[in-house]
Formats: C-alpha cells, sequence, structure tokens
C-alpha cells in the first residue's frame, strides 16, 4: 500500500523520538561505561590505558578481596532468590489456577503480590522491624551476624519480590487449553499426575525466564542492601553485594576514594557478566524450551 | 468456602454411580479447604507485616513498644506521627516531586513507545526488525550500570539535580518493555481496519489515531508496568536529584528513617504515607499490570 521510500520516511518519523531517548539516556551511557573504563581521567585530562583498570580491580589487594567478596555475596543473593522464588511462586500459581477457588482467586493474587509494590526501603525497615531483637518475634540479632546477615536480606527481598514469578507461572498455566487437561483425566489421570506430567512441561520455558530475569535482577541488585545497610554493608562487608560495591567504587565512602574510572570499570564487568550470561541463555536454553510450546 | 466447593458440579462429568461419586466429593472438600488454607496461611504471611506498620502508625510511642502486635486502642491511639510527618519533614513536596516524575514519565513513555510500536508494526522495511530488536534488547538491559557516564552527561546539559533529569531516565528505562508490549497490541489490529481509512484518504497520524481505541488496553499496561519501578526507584534519585526540593517520596523516606530513628511514630506515619498510593493504584490496576508483565516479558 505504502511506498518504500515513504515507509522509509515514515518509520523515521515515528520512532526517532523514541530512538533519541533510548539511545541518549541507557545505550550511550552503558556503552560509554565501557570505553570509559579502559581510561584513567585525572581533573581535566583523561588517558587511555588500555585494561589496567580491570588488572587494578581484579589484583589490587584491597579493592580486589572486595571485588571477589560482593561477587561471592551476589552469587548468595541469587542463588537464594532462585531456590526459595522458583518452588514457592510455583506453589502458589498451581494453587491459584487448581480449579477450586472461584471468585477468591483475584483476592488472592493480589493479596500475594502487593509486597511487590512496596518500595525497598520500606520492605527493609518492615522486616528489620520484626526481626528487631528488642521489639519483634526473634530474640537474636539475624542482621547483625556475618553468617546470617546476607540470607536474611535476601529472604526479605523474596518476601517482596515473589509474586513476580507467581505470575509469571500463573499466567502460563492459565493459557494451557482446558481439552488438553480434560483429555488427560478422561485417560484416568488425577490432578496430581495432570499437574506434573502435563502442565509442568508446558510451562518449563517459564522458567528459564523466571531464571534469567531474577539473575538480571539480583546481579543489577542494590536497593534492599542500600536501605538496610548503607553504602559499606556490614556486618564486615558480608551483606556487600555488586552494586554497592559500584555505588562505592565511584562515589567513594568512609576508607574508600570516590573513583569515576573505577566505578567504570565495576559497571563494565557486571554489565559483561549479565550479557555474557543472558545471550548463552538464549543460545542455549531457551531455544531447546521452545520446542515444548503448543 | 466448604459450601463453594460442594455447590460446584465436580463430578458432573463422571458418570454418577453413587457409591462412587460420595466419597470422591468429601475428598472434594477436604481438598478445596486445603488449597485454601495454604493460600491463606501465605496472604496473611505477605500482608500482616504492612498491616503491622499501618496499625503501630495510629500509635503513641508507649503504644508502640509496648504492645506491638495489639491494635491501638483509647489509650495508645495517637495521630502525632502524622502530624510530625507534616510539619517537619518535607513530604507534601516528595509526593509533589513523585507525582511529577512518575506521571511525566507514564505519559513520555506511553507517547514515545506507542509512535515507535506502531512504525515498527506498519512501515516494514529491511531495518525495522533490526530496530525492533535494538529496543527489545533494552527489556534486559540494566541502566544503572550507565550511571558514571549519566552523571557527566547531566552535568554537561545542566540537568543534574533536576527531575528533568530522573524523567528522560526513565523513560529511556521504560521505553523497551513499552514498545514490546505495544507491539503485540498493535499486530492485533485488523489491516483491513487500517486499509480501510487509508483508502478513505486518512493520513497515517489519522489512521493511528483510529487505531488507539484498540489498543487501549495495551496503553493501560504500559501506564501500569511503568508506575511502580518509577515511583520506587532508590538510585537515581539518590544520584541524579539528591537535593532536598528534588527528593522523590522514596528518597525522602529513606533519609527519614535516618533522621528520625527516635520519633517511631513518624517513621511510621511517613512509610505509611509512602507505600498507600502505590497499593491502591496497583489493586485497581492489578489485572492491566500482570498483562503487562505477562506480555512484556513473555514475548
Amino acid at each position: 500500500m505504502i511506498r518504500t521510500p515513504a515507509r522509509y520516511r515514515l518509520l523515521a518519523m515515528f520512532v526517532l523520538p523514541a530512538l533519541v531517548v533510548y539511545v541518549a539516556f541507557a545505550v550511550y551511557p552503558l556503552l560509554s561505561s565501557v570505553f570509559l573504563s579502559f581510561f584513567e581521567s585525572s581533573g581535566q585530562t583523561s588517558a587511555f590505558v588500555g585494561v589496567a583498570n580491570y588488572v587494578d580491580l581484579f589484583t589490587n589487594p584491597t579493592t580486589s578481596a572486595r571485588f571477589w567478596n560482593a561477587l561471592g555475596n551476589n552469587v548468595e543473593f541469587f542463588l537464594i532468590h532462585l531456590l526459595v522464588e522458583l518452588p514457592v511462586g510455583l506453589l502458589m500459581a498451581a494453587l491459584l489456577t487448581s480449579g477450586r477457588l472461584r471468585r477468591s482467586v483475584g483476592l488472592y493474587r493480589t493479596l500475594l503480590f502487593v509486597p511487590a509494590t512496596l518500595s525497598v526501603v520500606i520492605v527493609g525497615f518492615i522486616w528489620r522491624l520484626i526481626i528487631n531483637p528488642l521489639w519483634g518475634v526473634v530474640d537474636f540479632p539475624l542482621l547483625g551476624l556475618e553468617s546470617t546477615a546476607l540470607p536474611t536480606i535476601s529472604l526479605m527481598s523474596v518476601w517482596q519480590y515473589i509474586g513476580i514469578p507467581m505470575i509469571f507461572l500463573y499466567t502460563a498455566l492459565l493459557a494451557i487449553p482446558d481439552d488438553v487437561i480434560e483429555a488427560s483425566r478422561i485417560d484416568g489421570a488425577g490432578a496430581w499426575t495432570a499437574f506434573w506430567r502435563i502442565k509442568f512441561p508446558l510451562i518449563a520455558p517459564q522458567f528459564g525466564l523466571i531464571v534469567i530475569l531474577t539473575y538480571i535482577w539480583t546481579f543489577n541488585g542494590f536497593d534492599i542492601v542500600y536501605a538496610l545497610n548503607g553504602s559499606a554493608p556490614g556486618p564486615n562487608y558480608s551483606t556487600d553485594i555488586l552494586g554497592t560495591f559500584f555505588y562505592r567504587s565511584f562515589f567513594g565512602s568512609s576508607g574508600q576514594v570516590a573513583d569515576l574510572d573505577l566505578g567504570a570499570t565495576v559497571a563494565s564487568v557486571i554489565f559483561l557478566l549479565i550479557l555474557v550470561t543472558t545471550a548463552a541463555y538464549f543460545w542455549v536454553v531457551q531455544r531447546r524450551l521452545k520446542s515444548y510450546e503448543l | 468456602m466448604a459450601t463453594d466447593t460442594l455447590s460446584r458440579p465436580a463430578t458432573a462429568s463422571a458418570p454418577a454411580s453413587a457409591p462412587r461419586t460420595r466419597p470422591r466429593r468429601l475428598a472434594d472438600v477436604f481438598a478445596g479447604g486445603g488449597v485454601h488454607l495454604v493460600l491463606i496461611v501465605m496472604s496473611i504471611f505477605s500482608v500482616v507485616p504492612i498491616l503491622i506498620v499501618l496499625m503501630n502508625s495510629f500509635k503513641t510511642t508507649q503504644g508502640i513498644f509496648g504492645s506491638p502486635f495489639a491494635l491501638p486502642d483509647a489509650e495508645t491511639f495517637n495521630l502525632q506521627g502524622y502530624i510530625n510527618v507534616f510539619t517537619r519533614g518535607n513530604f507534601l513536596l516528595n509526593y509533589q516531586n513523585s507525582l511529577i516524575v512518575t506521571l511525566t514519565t507514564i505519559i513520555l513513555t506511553i507517547v514515545l513507545g506507542t509512535l515507535a510500536a506502531w512504525a515498527l508494526v506498519e512501515y516494514t522495511v529491511p531495518i525495522t526488525p533490526v530496530l525492533a530488536g535494538f529496543f527489545v534488547v533494552g527489556i534486559m538491559l540494566p541502566i544503572r550500570l550507565g550511571t558514571v557516564p549519566l552523571i557527566k552527561i547531566m552535568t554537561s546539559t545542566g540537568l543534574m539535580d533536576t527531575l528533568t533529569a530522573l524523567i528522560f531516565v526513565y523513560t529511556a528505562m521504560q521505553l523497551p518493555l513499552a514498545i514490546a508490549l505495544m507491539t503485540t497490541y498493535f499486530r492485533a489490529v485488523p489491516t483491513e481496519l487500517k486499509e480501510a481509512a487509508r483508502i478513505d484518504g486518512a493520513g497515517e497520524w489519522r489512521t493511528l489515531s483510529i487505531t488507539l481505541p484498540i489498543v487501549r488496553v495495551g496503553i493501560a499496561a504500559v501506564a501500569s508496568i511503568t508506575m511502580l519501578p518509577v515511583w520506587n526507584d532508590l538510585w537515581f534519585p539518590l544520584i541524579l536529584a539528591p537535593s532536598k526540593e528534588n527528593q522523590t517520596v522514596t528518597l525522602g523516606v529513606q533519609q527519614f528513617v535516618g533522621q528520625f530513628q527516635n520519633d517511631y511514630p513518624a517513621l511510621l506515619a511517613s512509610l505509611t504515607l509512602g507505600a498507600v498510593p502505590l497499593v491502591i493504584l496497583f489493586a485497581v490496576f492489578s489485572r492491566q499490570y500482570i498483562a503487562g508483565l505477562t506480555k512484556g516479558y513473555g514475548k
């Protein structure tokens, strides 16, 4: 209908405003961050130093110890999310779609999701209050011990965001046509068998999506830790994750000077971690999972 | 609950022979009750912590510490916390800032996202899928990691420590999801409708405006998924708009937590005021939110 030259003109006209904002405030800053990480700036001048900033990050005794510590903590932060959110979210979604509820589905769905609508500042405070040894339900400083602080913060975050995997799995379960389940029932399958043998394999691609999104969100995490423990998260950096390490590296803190180049380098390393994992996931895992779709 | 399950024709599909039907119905009642029981426990676990804060925000300090899990009574009921928040903090200003930032971001995201998604569906040339892919990648991009250059951009354009800086960054952050979402809605618009409009002599803007009522569900979904991350974000207000007159509610509450550690009623009141509007908005728009979340990420 529309001639090709006109198409180019119209495409440009309609896409350009979005493209300009997206490139200027998302794509360019990210790429520029990677670019900056190869420079050493002092005052107004900056010089190309190759991978020196990376070498410094990985080998300088003070920064590298902090970096590996933050990375390790972040892996733990991610794994706790994954191990709790997937099974509990699946249970919630399975119960919501079990066919044993009627009008109450919407109410439960909303109630279970409500924590995800709060800001982390509020979530952190609520839980700090509840687990406060003087005030709350445990007489044990969960946030004060190196061994329990990170799992405690992770579980607070899980409490908040459990609604998201629940919703992904819930909508996937709803999308399964009734006649598939009906057919299995006629063949003599009970609810349990129907769930594990039919529904579960059909929603498998959603697990992949949840895993990768959880990975991206936790490796990009910052807010809950900062809200609870500030930018040098104790006790003794035991709750320091890559996000707080990144903040500290370019803003500085007591015992650490602000360093934009180091900040850009840390950001690039986190970016690379996310990019490589996400790309690998889409190439290797998601393509195989797609084949199960109806 | 139990009557609900009973009245359901649970065994209607099975050929009814009395001895087989009765035990199965009983099992259904138990199973139905069990499902409710587990969900009720889970719902309590997700809502009660919030209610504890809400409830204690209406108490005196003594009431909060004396019996933290009791409802306010005649002796402990007190609104002093709310009075303190409004007289000592910048709460109204914080609200105003959050409203300006969130609403402007939502409008910009809807307008720019809708135009771009329309074009990506309508005007197919070899570069169109490349552009679409370029935007989709952004759903996964953690824009926070571009903070160092963003500070430089904002400083050199004089936008540092302004609400405008936040609006631009948030719009850029939400556009990929908005475009992905609107694309799926525009794809569902019948081609005949658009062609008919063009044959009748409608320009491209007019044709787009004719399809807008059809994609309004998508627009509502974009608005509701944009609202939460923008209102609740802590990172960018902390870095790009930290001064008192530009603070958003989230940052204001965060600083309040530090400042008024000894005024618990005011602290709890500020937390409640920070949470209430979004919880209500979510409750109203949860359907659109869920549609937006799953269609945006799933596709």
